[in-house]
């Protein structure tokens, strides 16, 4: 198999140019107009349909979305979002007793700062979008990148979810059926939530206030966010910090308005390029949760993703044939070089290889199917402090003794030139990753004594005032996070929300391990005593 | 003389040709009828103003790139050889995310 002259000729699954006959597959009668998943073709109609049904089917699979639930849809303006707000719409307008029953919202986030976008470039692009999102009849909220350098740190804790236990299959249910005898009177729900939803959202469209644009944003702000992001050596770093920025501020809009559910517009192709791009990144502890259809890292407000199931291509081709609204805005990433960044590559790659082999992007998606998260204990205080600080995924830097992690570290401290400061802070890293653990772990780790004597010292010996920031953020971050950091040069142009926070869990850490420094304290005190 | 109506639409690939959306274009007589090889060789030289390689990638289109003949997928009618008919409508659709 393994050999050098392979003759792969014939066996792969090759793409032949498809001679498919002109009628549609399903209906058999109609001509067709597009080709899906290499070799199916369908005519207008079907098509629509089958656009339709997946998604409905998407969220009747996975039974997360509860009657009367108030979810935030995240709108880029992109053919992906567009498109699930378009299926929504269709999905809620329905007067089948199948149709769909939440109470929708919609969220934009303005890029326009980090990307360098002009402001009369900014504000037509969400004028456009304003038009689109007011056809809705929709609550919509606009947010600016710009604002997320005023958040408050309580949007990195987890929140409980609001049911002690994931909710089972047979309270959906029940929840559902609830409704369907009291479609006559409207008015009489025995299912509250909805009643009061409902009420809400009548509310809401009477104040024109709350919708629409919040603050305006001055130019020191926008300043500020360009300084964040000049800051960030590398591409790749900048794109993630951005997404990692934009998921803060969708989840504390969320947090803030009462929603619990959030909807993301990721379609499969770009699911696929995201799941081998974040195992390049480091991020493959949390594929699960990353590219799964549901996201309940946050714990009160649940992401979801029920556009996961479609390619591009019928993406594409439905906002084409029925003319969904999309608007187009350059981001951080347009018209760069197939080798500008690990997320661009990926997608260079991906795409080139599906045009070769179609089935690329499904086998990716069906092995993502396959990844589960294992549910965590439910253990408030354990899971505080093992939460990654900026992308809130379970810190998978907690040290064993020989793990491949630690020779990363060791590696990286020998390679480096001796000196005092920087050198240090990898074993004083080290050495707070775990709590009642890490006094053993400190021996072994590559710090060693150096680690001890800098924690006893809470680590201003060795190092300069602005040392013990990076020493802080590292220990709190999750390993493809600390890659993002080490390409900042800058640190204290991140948002105060995140610095603050870091230095609360920092402080929380210190007194973790206080109680061990106290014993040795004592040690050393008896001879002392002895002595004198 | 065959009159063709390009659209490069959503997804930025009108970013590629001047922010313009649509196109309505001659093309020049010749004997043969033109195909969608020759017309993507013609859109390379004439229209495209800026980074052909976001755009066209050897013969065919750069991966990623839908072509839709008059509403309808480029793979039904033969791709490169389907042969431009007077009055042909070519939708160019971007899914990629830079460009």
């Amino acid at each position: 198999m393994c050999q050098v002259d392979e003759e792969y000729n014939g066996q792969l699954d090759h793409r032949v140019t498809p001679r498919v006959s002109k009628k549609c597959v399903k209906c058999k009668e109609n001509t067709t107009v597009l080709i899906i998943r290499a070799g199916d073709a369908f005519c207008r109609g079907c098509f629509k349909e089958y656009f339709i049904h997946k998604f409905r089917a998407m969220l009747g699979k996975n039974r997360v979305i509860f009657p009367g639930e108030k979810v935030l849809l995240a709108v880029s303006g992109g053919p992906a979002s567009s498109s699930m707000l378009s299926q929504v719409q269709e999905g809620l307008s329905r007067d089948a007793p199948k149709k769909l029953r939440f109470v929708p919202g919609i969220i934009y986030i303005d890029e326009g700062g980090a990307s360098g976008q002009s402001m009369e470039e900014r504000k037509r692009a969400v004028a456009q979008l304003e038009s689109v999102f007011r056809a809705t009849n929709y609550h919509y909220h606009i947010v600016h990148l710009e604002q997320v350098l005023s958040l408050p740190s309580s949007v990195l804790e987890a929140g409980s979810s609001a049911t002690g236990k994931p909710p089972t299959g047979s309270s959906y249910k029940a929840a559902v059926d609830h409704l369907i005898p009291t479609r006559k009177n409207q008015n009489q729900h025995p299912d509250l939530s909805v009643e009061n939803a409902q009420s809400h959202l009548s509310n809401l469209s009477m104040q024109e206030v709350q919708n629409g644009v919040t603050s305006p944003i001055t130019p020191e702000h926008t300043q500020a966010l360009k300084r964040l992001f000049a800051s960030v050596r590398t591409p790749t770093a900048k794109e993630d910090l951005l997404h990692t920025l934009r998921q803060h501020l969708i989840l504390h809009t969320a947090r803030t308005q009462g929603y619990t559910k959030v909807m993301m517009g990721d379609s499969c192709s770009r699911l696929a390029i995201k799941l081998l791009s974040n195992i390049s990144l480091g991020r493959g502890a949390s594929l699960a949760t990353d590219t799964g259809f549901s996201d309940p890292r946050h714990g009160d407000v649940v992401i979801v993703r029920p556009m996961r199931d479609y390619s591009s291509k019928e993406i594409a081709y439905y906002n084409r044939m029925f003319d969904i609204p999309s608007v187009f805005i350059p981001g951080l990433d347009s018209k760069a070089q197939d080798k500008a960044s690990i997320q661009r590559l990926t997608e260079s790659f991906v795409t080139k290889l599906q045009t070769d082999f179609p089935s690329t992007v499904s086998t990716i998606y069906r092995t993502s199917e396959k990844l589960h998260t294992a549910c965590p204990p439910q253990n408030t205080n354990t899971q505080l402090s093992a939460k990654c600080l900026l992308c809130v995924c379970a810190l998978d830097t907690k040290l064993e003794e020989f793990s491949a992690y630690q020779a990363t570290l060791i590696s990286e401290q020998l390679s480096q030139r001796r000196g005092p400061g920087p050198e240090f802070t990898p074993g004083t890293t080290a050495a707070p990753g775990s709590p009642p653990a890490s006094s053993a772990g400190q021996g072994h780790s590559s710090g060693g004594g150096q680690s001890q004597g800098c924690e006893t010292g809470d680590g201003g010996c060795c190092s300069s005032a602005k040392e013990p920031e990076t020493v802080d953020l590292k220990s709190l971050l999750c390993y493809s996070c600390r890659l993002t950091i080490k390409d900042m040069t800058a640190l204290d142009a991140l948002p105060q929300y995140i610095l603050s926070e870091a230095e609360r869990r920092r402080s929380q850490m210190r007194e973790e391990i206080s109680e061990f420094l106290l014993d040795e304290e004592e040690d050393e005190a008896i001879p002392r005593v002895n002595g004198s | 003389m065959l009159l063709k109506q390009l659209e490069t639409d959503r997804g930025g690939a009108e970013l590629l040709f001047g922010s313009v959306k649509e196109h309505h274009v001659t093309l020049p007589n010749q004997s043969e009828p033109w195909d969608m090889k020759q017309l993507l060789v013609w859109i390379r030289g004439n229209m495209l103003k800026e980074r052909p390689e976001l755009f066209v990638q050897g013969d065919t289109v750069r991966p990623g790139i839908l072509v839709l003949i008059n509403d309808a997928d480029w793979e039904l009618m033969g791709e490169l050889e389907y042969e431009l008919q007077d009055k042909d409508n070519v939708v160019f659709i971007s899914t990629l995310h830079g460009g």
